[in-house]
């Protein structure tokens, strides 16, 4: 058994110690929220916070997140950045598939909490690990620089 | 409301619904699944349809009760949508339609997706389907009828119990109201669901509309945004085990031998076993209790491998044999005189190379299935369910209707879920079936998922193709003639569809975007489709992803060359009357963009216009180079795609569109063989367009209330052929190969 703190929560995982926290969250806990996109840390769909960093889950072993403070978007909307990066995200209908979107949502409020007033090239900096096919990449800018606006 | 009894009488109203406006090929088809799998297609004359179509009053099966639409007793509205919501925006559109003509408020609006069912069959296509672009054209009709009759009937009912006429009474949201009476719908349902259906509706005029052509969010977005929207592999069921299978590096490759005993001592591994796999081949199917095992298990596994038949590709040798192959093309699509080119002054052209490309999606491939003694229940994000529910049904050796297909939401899809031959269904009933056996007939649930190399590597890619372009001017740079040649695999030859798509052995999803010579040149098409080992598949917007770039960049070289701006030869070349969109959606995307006007240095215009699907668009952007790679700055966007039904949404459709072509253009967006084994595997090595390459699209729409034309596809081809031309006017060169090789410039 593994102890991890997911969301402010202290959780037993019985899985092997090198299992990624994506597949942790999502087969042995329920937690569907965060996607399986690539498993190679290149597309961005599986990021959740690690004591606050936008981190790959599928590259994460469980070992490794021991002690750390995981938060998902399960979890995201309990602080106000969070919150207002959703709302944002809905008010922009940023979303076609929504398949990314999680990650997508992830990295933007990690990029706010660090950058109240990120620029269009910050915003690309901080953003350019997560891929969107449907190609959301336009909406996702106007949504993080409202969301900002809604947080200043 | 007994929405059995609404849902039976309006089911033979669905079903003679039909599409307004242009008819195309596709609208004559009719198609129907056969028992035991397969499916039937013929092709029907539009007179035959028509006459078809006055019989058609009884559905061929009963209809699901609550088929399309429910009242709830609370007053809100439930709407089944008969289409895969992938990111189109199905699931709002097409309740927007329903709801409009129903009189409810979107407020009072729930929508869900229908599971396979004979209800949901598109109108004109006759299998449950989604692609094409097709969604709301062909719904357009269907369920704004769905609602007002339904809407008519509850009239009926409070017209009855007040002992008014029925035109004394008016509606809104979800409300009958007359004189001092008023009724919600809940409490009219019973009594309306007594009341005739009407054998005619009258639909609402488009300035009545209060849904329609409003943008409405979608309705699933606060679902998206917090985590809890569900889609296929998030499917979870007590008992539930994952099973992934390790297929051959080439395709239909087969296993000599394999060596599992260090794989299955990896903790929570079930089973690992050889099974049948997608044409003709074998795998090893692993059984585990989550992904993480199998994944481990996979990695520990020793398969030797048979080749396939059909010969080991590698695309270096393809592309010289189509070479040779454009010299002596077999068959001829267009047969327009190019005599002249003889005698011509000068000739432009050359040969342009289109790699293979994979969809990609964000959700990889998958499906659930839950195999019992009386039939089988299976979850998927599939663009065909009726096609997928005869084809599990084949594999499993039950019949369709022991088959429930739930449909769910998919992470993308691009016509990767959309497969004639219900590739990544089979394999995974295949899997469902063997795994129930070894288990004595006692197995749960089993979810099977493709890996991201599984998916890149996995085959059903847009075709490659090579076109060969002569076209000859002369002294005034007329165009005197052009020969234009292309050389790709058919799409849809071997499936069921060849029977209509396919004539003359011609393979119209190969020539679309060419044949059509909407700039009226004497143009010549002779095709060759070569026969490859390499499984092939429509690509969101199909032909129209290679021949829009050759036709567009091809007709810019011509004006250059003429000494006119691409735009006025544009102009010059379309039939004022025959192609009134395309020149509105040209000038109106010119007009917004401030095309011409001086651009920093390093910086230039391109532009293109291509119609698909119904609907034109047009881009005109703003690029330069940057380390190798186009960098676009902005893009204008004109589009006709008559009434927009969601603006949001079509926004949307048109900006991911463009962003979805202009991968085409980007370094490494290919998938190259050799020796029959595909050369990429991830987003590392096929990688997709980031934010970084993302320019702002604005998206301007020529106004209009005619009948709805596609939008899933149409913004995809015309991105590709505009960065190409801007590319030319900054470099001088013509680059006729895609990706784009910008190393040297």
């Amino acid at each position: 058994m593994t102890t991890l703190n997911i969301n402010g929560k202290s959780v037993e995982v019985d899985a092997d110690p090198s299992t990624p926290v994506l597949w942790a969250l999502r087969d042995t806990l329920g937690m569907t929220g965060t996607k399986f996109g690539c498993g190679v840390a290149a597309c961005g769909a599986c990021t959740v916070h690690i004591n606050g960093q936008p981190t790959r889950s599928c590259v994460t072993p469980i070992a490794a997140a021991v002690g750390q403070k995981i938060t998902t978007i399960e979890g995201i909307s309990n602080g106000r950045v969070g919150k207002a990066v959703q709302a944002a995200w809905i008010a922009h209908d940023v979303a076609q598939c929504g398949y990314c979107q999680s990650g997508q949502i992830m990295t933007a409020t990690a990029l706010l909490e660090g950058n109240k007033k990120p620029s269009d090239s910050d915003i690309d900096a901080a953003m350019a690990g997560n891929i969107c096919r449907c190609g959301t990449y336009q909406r996702i800018r106007a949504a993080i620089h409202s969301a900002a606006k809604t947080l200043a | 409301m007994d929405p059995a009894l609404i849902a039976t009488r309006l089911a033979g109203q669905a079903r003679t619904s039909r599409a307004p406006g242009k008819l195309d090929r596709r609208e004559f088809l009719k198609l129907t699944a056969l028992a035991g799998g397969g499916l039937a297609v013929a092709w029907t004359a539009p007179s035959v349809l028509a006459a078809d179509e006055a019989t058609a009053a009884t559905p061929k099966k009963p209809i699901d009760p609550s088929a399309f639409v429910k009242i709830n007793p609370d007053n809100t509205v439930e709407i089944r949508v008969n289409r895969l919501d992938f990111g189109q925006g199905a699931l709002t559109a097409l309740p927007m339609l329903l709801a409009e003509e129903l009189d409810v408020d979107w407020s009072q609006v729930n929508a869900s997706l229908a599971p396979a069912g004979e209800a949901y069959k598109d109108p004109i296509y006759d299998i449950q389907m989604t692609g094409g672009s097709s969604g709301v054209p062909n719904s357009w009709v269907q369920y704004r009828e769905i609602g007002a009759a339904t809407r008519a009937m509850l009239v009926a009912a409070a017209a009855e119990q007040w002992h008014v006429p029925v035109s004394a009474c008016t509606t809104g949201s979800g409300l009958v109201r007359s004189g001092a009476h008023k009724a919600t719908y809940a409490s009219l349902a019973a009594a309306a669901a007594k009341q005739p259906v009407p054998n005619k509706v009258v639909l609402k005029a488009p300035a009545d509309y209060r849904i329609i052509g409003k943008g409405k969010r979608r309705i699933d977005a606060a679902a998206g945004a917090t985590g809890k929207k569900n889609y296929g592999i998030d499917m979870r069921l007590p008992g539930m085990k994952v099973a992934v299978l390790v297929r051959a590096p080439t395709f239909g490759g087969q296993v000599q031998s394999f060596d599992a005993s260090r794989a299955k001592a990896v903790k929570f591994v079930q089973d690992i076993f050889e099974v049948a796999t997608d044409l003709g081949g074998s795998g090893v199917a692993i059984i585990a209790d989550g992904y993480w095992p199998a994944k481990q298990a996979r990695d520990l596994l020793q398969v030797t491998w048979k080749a396939g038949v059909g010969g080991l590709v590698s695309s270096d040798t393809l592309f010289a044999s189509y070479r040779e192959a454009a010299k002596n093309p077999k068959l001829t699509a267009v047969k327009g005189d190019v005599s002249a080119a003889a005698s011509a002054t000068k000739h432009l052209g050359g040969e342009y190379q289109f790699p293979y490309l994979a969809h990609a999606p964000m959700e990889p491939l998958n499906a659930t299935f839950e195999v019992r003694t009386d039939g089988a229940t299976v979850w998927a994000g599939t663009q065909f369910q009726t096609i997928d529910q005869g084809a599990i049904a084949q594999t499993l050796g039950i019949k369709p209707e022991q088959v429930s297909l739930i449909t769910l939401p998919a992470g993308g899809g691009f016509g990767r879920r959309a497969v004639p031959t219900s590739d990544y269904l089979r394999e995974g009933a295949t899997i469902a079936k063997a795994w129930r056996e070894r288990q004595g007939g006692q197995a749960g649930p089993l979810k099977v998922m493709w890996s991201r190399e599984d998916d890149i590597r996995g085959g059903y890619y847009r075709p490659a193709h090579l076109h060969s372009v002569d076209v000859a001017l002369d002294a005034q740079g007329q165009v005197v003639a052009w020969d234009h040649v292309i050389i790709g695999q058919s799409i849809l030859k071997g499936t069921p569809f060849e029977s209509f798509e396919v004539k003359d052995g011609i393979d119209g999803t190969m020539t679309e975007g060419v044949a059509e010579n909407c700039y009226a040149l004497p143009m010549r098409l002779r095709i060759t489709h070569p026969d490859v080992a390499v499984p092939v598949l429509w690509w969101r917007s199909v032909g129209n992803t290679h021949t829009a770039f050759v036709m567009e960049t091809m007709v810019d070289e011509v004006a250059r060359a003429a000494g006119m701006d691409p735009v006025a030869w544009r102009l010059a070349r379309l039939d004022a009357k025959k192609h009134a969109r395309r020149i509105a959606a040209l000038k109106l995307a010119v007009d917004n963009s401030g095309y011409g006007k001086p651009l920093p240095a390093g910086h230039a215009w391109g532009l293109a216009v291509h119609e698909s699907f119904g609907s034109v668009v047009a881009y005109v952007v703003d690029v330069s180079i940057d380390a190798g790679r186009p960098k676009v700055h902005q893009v204008t966007a004109g589009v006709h795609a008559n009434q927009v039904v969601n603006p949001i949404a079509a926004e949307a459709q048109i900006q991911g569109g463009a962003v979805f072509g202009l991968a085409m253009t980007l370094p490494g967006f290919e998938i190259t063989l050799k020796d029959g084994v595909v050369q990429q595997a991830q987003f590392t090595d096929y990688p997709p367009p980031r934010i970084t390459d993302a320019p702002p699209v604005a998206v301007h729409f020529v106004p209009s209330n005619d009948p709805p034309t596609g939008l899933g596809e149409p913004g995809v081809p015309a991105i590709a052929p505009a960065i190409a031309n801007a590319l030319a006017a900054l470099t001088g060169k013509r680059l006729r190969k895609l990706p784009l090789d910008l190393s040297s410039a």
